[in-house]
């Protein structure tokens, strides 16, 4: 009879590596990392060996050389004396302006779009049917070029607009809409509070934001009194005028004036210049992500179980206060995570900007400086960086936003 | 089917029944597109009466009791709740939906608020109670219906019963004089089941009116005062729930019946 | 009882009640359209709205249709016999409707063979769209890719032999030690095709290209349309699998594997395809090695690839989550070992939910792989914009052109997402 002793301890053999699960999964990883390791060094060696055979290197130093083209649609101040890197940070500016204009735009086609498609008038929910159809199912570069090409086509040129007999007349003597894009009037302040128009603008800015602060007293003010008597005073009136009455005056004393576009020889002068590239990828973006964001929409008013709508009726509620109290707190829950990566997806789309023209990043940096500098690697580095970066930054948002509101369940 | 057995006494001192009509239906009729799901329907039901509705599924008994507020519309004949006509007129309608309460077979609690929200909704919107007073109104239902603990708790992190309760307790908040109780026990557990039906029996004894859509034949025969029978969209027979049970004198009650109890 | 009221008479109905038809104001047109249309004053001003801009868009297209030319050499030729008229200028059409198809350098004699390839594709692809069809044509499924290969490429007919029997010898080396170990039936499958694929290479003459069967046809020389399928077919068929590893990398629970996976994923989803195609325009080339010439096509679609790949393993990923945990369980209590898991029980399940996720992401990517006309290759867009405006005869005829591209595209996407839709029924259904 043997007596139990410590279990025998077994010799580490090779076969374990495989066998057993200690070691299992270490031996798979080092054998990825191993595999990882070799195509790096691979790739590396090829890329070196041809930066070698070409006679180039890995250098940033190019983004301080004078860029030497012009950009017409600018945030900021910018000639062709300017460095590469001033006119990465024009298209980069330009990338944010369309992303965040179009993302806007969207975000109202779709909402009228999904609300209409589910309306009970059988004639309108199958026109947005239609037009959530067509676009969908139709590349949005195809689109970005036929609005582009309809622009161009369609509107006349400023010449049009030239002589006694001009085939082509500003929309209420201020507004233009030509071949080379629309021209709207400029506001300017006569007399500032502040030296320079900027200064002003943030003046304007900072009321703006009091008028805001003020808006969302009285809603507090209105909810405590509905708290307390039961009543909700009516807001509207009020809020209106926190808005308008400060804004008015502000206006009237900085004394508000508009500076209209005006044909000067071939072409507009004065005024804000939008230009057709802007307009028509803006459009084209807006419409296109449009239609997907009316399918979240419609999917997420959807989702709010019928049970939902007809317990909020049997309480009582009106038709207005059960969207508002009951359907729309629980759809946005749904809509808005899709429709967040929708915004994501025209920030990437936006690059489609190249195609018309229009000087974003991937435009400037990815095009014009790419092909004069010969710069590939460093600057589609520095393009894939700046998406990377704004792609993680609107995912953490979303991610902050659904850990917000995910709903309470055991 | 079962029948559960209610073992507690019941009170009955004040489960009296009034010549005031509560409800009243004429000749009502209605149609899915070419289908006639409700046939001329004709009931009148008094202030403090309990009434069960039984019959096979799909034979419209849900359809009939969701016509009383409106949530589906009749297209022939005459409804008057409380005095009031139903017709397409929404004043009617917002008048008549405030004054009945109604319970659903899937509780349809409203997930993004909490349960004392759920219960405040209704008093705070339409009724324009103050919020403290509307929140201890919801307390002393929810007291009622035995869970006052649980009023900060979301709906998806209760059980079936208890989301049924608060169900009900948030009907109880608009102060109705008439529940309407669409299948309510259908979707529970049994011993969930046992503690909504221990909460309706209360409201009963109170002397509340009540329309109750049920299979829970126990409730009908110790707690109705009348139950109906609907087949095919009609009402096929109605008596006192001793004579319906004992003696049902038309065929298909006889087969609904034995199917129901008879194993 | 003392509470019974009076009026609790008994009651029992007659007789049924026959089903009867509802009142006359209840039914037909006249109901349909105010139920529909005018049920408030709201829905009649919108049906009006909808009526108008319904008008607007047929007044405005159908005489452009109707009226237009379909036989003229030129867009001047179009407008003489238009003499002002609204009429549309197809004739750039039917005049360069192959150069649309197939781009303005594959050889004219040849366009039998990308045709006779997309019909075939229909049959390859039918077993694995529908599940009904027999198994057996799978066979065929399998054997497509090297025949359209060289129906497409022609030349020496050896080179996709050649690939053929490296992809029969590593089926083969997985059939035989599969079975007793996955790792080395796969790693063995994979040094077997490469073994196959260097011999064979070496085996193939130089020369063998000149007098071959087929005429050779260069990546360069491909375009329009078919450059369009061709690679959304191929990239999406490529990305399956790569998807599927990645999936299931993601979900692995050894830090480093999951890690590459992770980046890998997040880093493509977050940068636009148009810089992973001037990746393979521009840069992709530095690191491959240095005597090699790789071409554009190639280099394309390597990248989109990668591209869906990131996309297709996120919807794996959300099947596997679908599936209840009990799966797994049930799966490692049989015995199965991962690999064996993962084939039989859980793959399986988590594909067919993934279906129509994948199906999205194949449209999305076939609709961007207009893309790559920004890196001048001469896809239907391409050629568009590029040979066909930029010809004299037909500078200025956008309507038409652009309005076709949409129709081919919308006729493909709009077919496939249908069919996502059919499938996701049937799924439905399925899993009850």
């Amino acid at each position: 009879m043997s007596t139990l002793t410590d279990p025998p301890k077994t010799a580490f053999r090779l076969s374990m590596l495989i066998n057993d699960t200690r070691y299992r999964s270490l031996t798979f990883q080092a054998l990825a990392f191993l595999a990882l390791a070799l195509s790096f060094v691979y790739l590396g060696n090829n890329l070196v060996e041809n930066l070698r055979t070409a006679g180039l290197n890995i250098n940033f130093g190019f983004l301080g050389d004078t860029a030497g083209y012009d950009i017409s649609q600018r945030l900021v101040e910018y000639g062709n004396q300017d460095s590469h890197s001033r006119a990465a940070l024009v298209g980069l500016l330009n990338t944010v302006l369309v992303a965040f204009l179009a993302c806007i735009t969207a975000t109202v086609f779709g909402v009228i779009a999904g609300v209409l498609r589910l309306s009970n008038n059988w004639l309108v929910s199958k026109l947005m049917a239609f037009y959530v159809e067509i676009f969908r199912n139709i590349p949005v570069l195809i689109w970005i070029i036929i609005i582009f090409t309809v622009m161009t086509a369609v509107m006349p040129a400023p010449r049009a607009y030239r002589g006694d007999n001009a085939t082509a007349s500003m929309l209420l003597d201020a507004v233009a809409f030509t071949n080379r894009g629309v021209y709207i009037p400029m506001p300017f302040f006569e007399n500032g509070l502040m030296p320079g128009q900027t200064l002003n603008w943030l003046v304007v800015l900072v009321v703006a934001v009091g008028s805001w602060f003020a808006a969302r007293k009285i809603n507090v003010w209105a909810t405590a009194k509905q708290e307390e008597s039961g009543v909700r005073p009516k807001t509207l009136p009020m809020v209106l005028g926190v808005w308008l009455v400060p804004f008015v005056i502000m206006m009237l004393i900085m004394g508000l004036a508009w500076e209209y576009p005006a044909l000067k020889g071939f072409n507009f002068q004065g005024g804000i210049k939008i230009g057709g590239p802007l307009i028509a990828l803006w459009f084209a973006l807006s419409i296109y992500t449009g239609a997907f964001i009316a399918e979240n929409v419609r999917a997420g008013i959807q989702a709010v179980s019928k049970g939902q709508t007809e317990a909020a009726a049997a309480l009582g509620l009106r038709p207005g206060k059960v969207m508002n109290l009951v359907v729309l707190p629980q759809a946005l829950r749904i809509i808005i995570p899709p429709l967040i990566s929708q915004y994501l997806n025209i920030t990437k789309n936006s690059s489609l900007a190249i195609a018309v023209g229009y000087a974003d990043i991937t435009a400037t940096l990815g095009g014009i400086t790419l092909n004069q500098t010969g710069r590939a690697i460093e600057c589609v580095l520095l393009l894939m960086a700046f998406y990377l970066t704004a792609s993680l930054l609107i995912s953490a948002v979303m991610n902050v936003y659904n850990a917000s509101v995910k709903l309470k369940e055991r | 089917m079962s029948e559960l057995a209610i073992e507690r006494e019941i009170d009955r001192s004040k489960m009296s029944i009034s010549d005031e009509v509560a409800i009243q239906i004429t000749g009502m009729n209605k149609w899915y597109g070419q289908f006639h799901v409700l046939r001329d329907i004709n009931l009148t039901v008094n202030r403090g009466e309990r009434i069960v509705i039984a019959g096979p599924s799909g034979s419209g008994k849900s359809t009939m009791i969701r016509c009383l507020n409106a949530l589906e519309e009749h297209q022939e004949g005459q409804i008057i709740v409380d005095g009031t006509e139903l017709t397409s007129d929404l004043k009617n309608i917002d008048k008549i939906r405030s004054e009945v309460g109604m319970c659903f077979q899937h509780f349809n609690l409203f997930p993004h608020l909490t349960i004392l929200e759920n219960c405040t909704l209704a008093p705070i919107w339409v009724r324009k109670t103050p919020k403290k007073e509307a929140e201890e109104l919801a307390m002393h239902f929810l007291e009622k219906v035995k869970i006052p603990d649980q009023a900060h708790k979301y709906p998806g992190m209760l059980s079936g019963g208890q989301q049924q309760r608060v169900a009900i307790a948030r009907s109880l908040c608009m102060k109705p004089r008439i529940m309407l109780f669409d299948e309510p026990t259908s979707a529970l557990d049994p011993e969930m089941i046992k503690e909504v039906l221990d909460t309706m029996i209360e409201l009963a004894e109170e002397g509340m009116t009540m329309l109750c859509v049920t299979h829970e034949m126990g409730f009908a025969r110790q707690v109705a005062n009348r139950v109906i029978f609907m087949a095919d969209g009609q009402i096929v027979e109605q008596n006192e729930p001793e004579e319906f049970f004992n003696n049902p004198k038309s065929e298909r009650t006889q087969q609904f019946l034995s199917q129901i109890l008879g194993h | 009882m003392t509470d019974q009221s009076t009026n609790s008479v008994a009651f029992v109905a007659d007789g049924n009640i026959p089903q009867s038809p509802p009142p006359a104001r209840e039914t037909g047109a006249i109901k349909w359209v105010r139920a529909n249309l005018f049920s408030s004053w709201m829905n009649g001003i919108l049906t009006v709205a909808a009526l108008l801009i319904i008008y607007k868009l047929l007044s405005d297209a159908l005489p452009w249709i109707w009226n237009g030319v379909w036989t003229t050499s030129s867009l001047s030729e179009c407008r003489e016999v238009l003499q002002g008229k609204t009429g549309a200028c197809f004739s750039v059409l039917s005049e360069r409707w192959n150069q649309l198809l197939f781009g303005f350098k594959y050889p004219t004699d040849q366009y039998w063979r990308p045709t006779l390839a997309f019909v075939l594709l229909f049959v390859a692809a039918a077993p694995v769209l529908f599940f009904d069809l027999p198994r057996k044509l799978l066979a065929f499924t399998a054997l497509y890719p090297f025949l359209a290969f060289w129906l497409i490429w022609g030349g020496t007919i050896l080179a996709p032999i050649v690939a053929l029997l490296g992809v029969a010898a590593a089926a083969y080396v997985f059939q035989t030690y599969g079975k007793a170990s996955f790792a080395i039936g796969f790693f063995g499958a994979i040094a077997a095709a490469f073994a196959v694929w260097i011999i064979g290479g070496k085996l193939i003459p130089d020369g063998a290209s000149d007098n071959a069967l087929l005429q050779a046809v260069p990546s360069r020389d491909l375009g329009g349309f078919m450059l369009n399928m061709m690679l959304g077919v191929t990239c999406v068929s490529l990305s399956v699998p790569l998807g599927i590893a990645l999936a299931l990398g993601r979900q692995s629970n050894m830090p480093l594997i999951k890690w590459i996976c992770v980046i890998f994923i997040e880093f493509v989803r977050g940068v636009p395809l148009i810089t992973l195609l001037f990746v393979a325009s521009v840069m992709l080339s530095y690191f491959f090695p240095p005597d090699s010439t790789v071409d554009l096509f190639l280099r394309v679609v390597i990248m989109i690839t990668m591209f869906s790949a990131a996309y297709i393993a996120e919807v794996i990923r959300g099947g596997l989550a679908a599936l209840p945990k009990g799966q797994y369980e049930a799966a490692d209590s049989l015995g199965l070992d991962y690999a064996q898991a993962m084939r039989l029980i859980i793959l399986p399940q988590a594909l067919k939910i993934s279906i129509p996720g994948i199906v999205n992401v194949a449209v999305g990517l076939f609709k961007d792989t207009t893309l790559v006309s920004v890196i001048s290759m001469f896809d239907l867009v391409g050629m568009i914009r590029g040979p066909i405006l930029a010809s004299t005869e037909w500078s200025g005829v956008y309507w038409e052109l652009l309005g076709a591209a949409a129709v081919l595209f919308f006729i493909v996407c709009y077919g496939i997402s249908q069919y996502s839709q059919w499938l996701e029924r049937r799924l439905a259904t399925d899993h009850r």
